[in-house]
């Protein structure tokens, strides 16, 4: 069980840590259909866009993309899980 | 080079009602899925939701090419449904998509309603329905579910964009015809929702070959099992 887990939780921190790198950067389907028919000109920017971590870059080098991915996911883990933990039901079970 | 990774949609191209209008469905969707999620989460699915929200987090920044200059990358509702069930599923989303809003600016602030409701309680409730009516198929071994899991998010990625469409229609920006609007994003949702059905059949294949009790698509058959012996 505990390996499983483990191995889950090292898969995803591969992937945005270090497969992130590879990642296609043109703009997704979304973006680019807003893009070509002019509907991105209304787009405003985030008001979080000069925040830190942006564009998952750390202060707007994106060279430490793998580095912002992997606080994504560990804050991800830590807020959800804590939150599912809290949530799930309390009946004793014995193993 | 400083190429941004914007993967959803950003402010103002919504209008400001329609903008709330969908932070509010998205308020009451959350809602009702925070209250149903109880009941599918116990000692041993907590740990897996939560790793299941970390691992949707990671895939959706691996944006892979779909047309030249156009790439696509995971929503994710699917993937979570089959592994968590549609509650949880799409409050793991949910946790995605507000963590890139406020962590990494991906994706607007005021449009967060619209992002939620489209990948996480559009998404995640289709590639739902999806998964359960095709069950039965989804148990005859991990080809089986592998397939299952393909259409489920494939069917999940168009319908999600739909979700796009529809906003769009009420109070978009820009004055484009929905004719226009809606073929060019449900095709090109065509072409990313076939990356999303590979990872999501790649994803569930492998956790069905190992731990297959921790997906919640197979779980009725294995608790009746349990019972009898």
């Amino acid at each position: 069980m505990k390996r499983f887990f483990v191995g889950f939780a090292v898969v995803s921190l591969l992937l945005a840590g270090v497969v992130s790198y590879f990642a296609n950067s043109n703009p997704d389907g979304l973006d680019h259909v807003t893009e070509v028919h002019g509907i991105a000109e209304h787009a405003e920017e985030s008001p979080l866009s000069g925040s830190l971590f942006a564009d998952y870059a750390v202060g707007g080098d994106d060279r430490f993309t793998g580095v912002a991915g992997i606080l994504g996911v560990v804050v991800t883990l830590v807020l959800a899980g804590g939150l599912f933990w809290l949530l799930r039901k309390r009946t004793p079970q014995e193993k | 080079m400083s190429e941004t990774i914007a993967m959803h949609m950003s402010d103002g191209l919504l209008n400001a009602p329609t903008s709330l209008l969908f932070v509010v469905v998205a308020v009451v969707g959350v809602g009702v899925a925070l209250a149903k999620a109880r009941g599918d989460l116990d000692d041993r699915t907590a740990p897996m939701a939560g790793l299941v929200a970390a691992f949707v987090f990671a895939t959706q920044m691996l944006n892979f090419p779909v047309l030249p200059g156009v790439s696509g990358h995971l929503l994710g509702g699917a993937l979570a449904a089959i592994l968590v069930g549609p509650w949880v599923g799409a409050l793991c989303v949910t946790i995605v998509l507000v963590l890139q809003a406020l962590l990494f600016a991906d994706g607007g602030v005021t449009a967060l309603g619209a992002n939620v409701t489209n990948m996480a309680l559009i998404g995640t409730a289709v590639g739902y329905l999806v998964a359960v009516s095709l069950r039965r198929f989804a148990r005859r071994g991990r080809a089986g579910i592998a397939a299952v899991a393909f259409v489920s998010a494939l069917v999940n990625t168009v319908v999600a964009s739909g979700g796009f469409v529809l906003e769009y229609a009420i109070g978009g920006q820009g004055g484009v015809a929905f004719g226009t609007v809606a073929g060019a994003v449900l095709g090109v949702h065509v072409l990313i929702g076939i990356g999303e059905g590979l990872i999501t059949a790649a994803t569930v294949s492998a956790v069905t070959a190992v731990r297959p009790d921790l997906v919640y698509l197979l779980r009725g058959t294995e608790q009746k099992l349990e019972l009898r012996a």
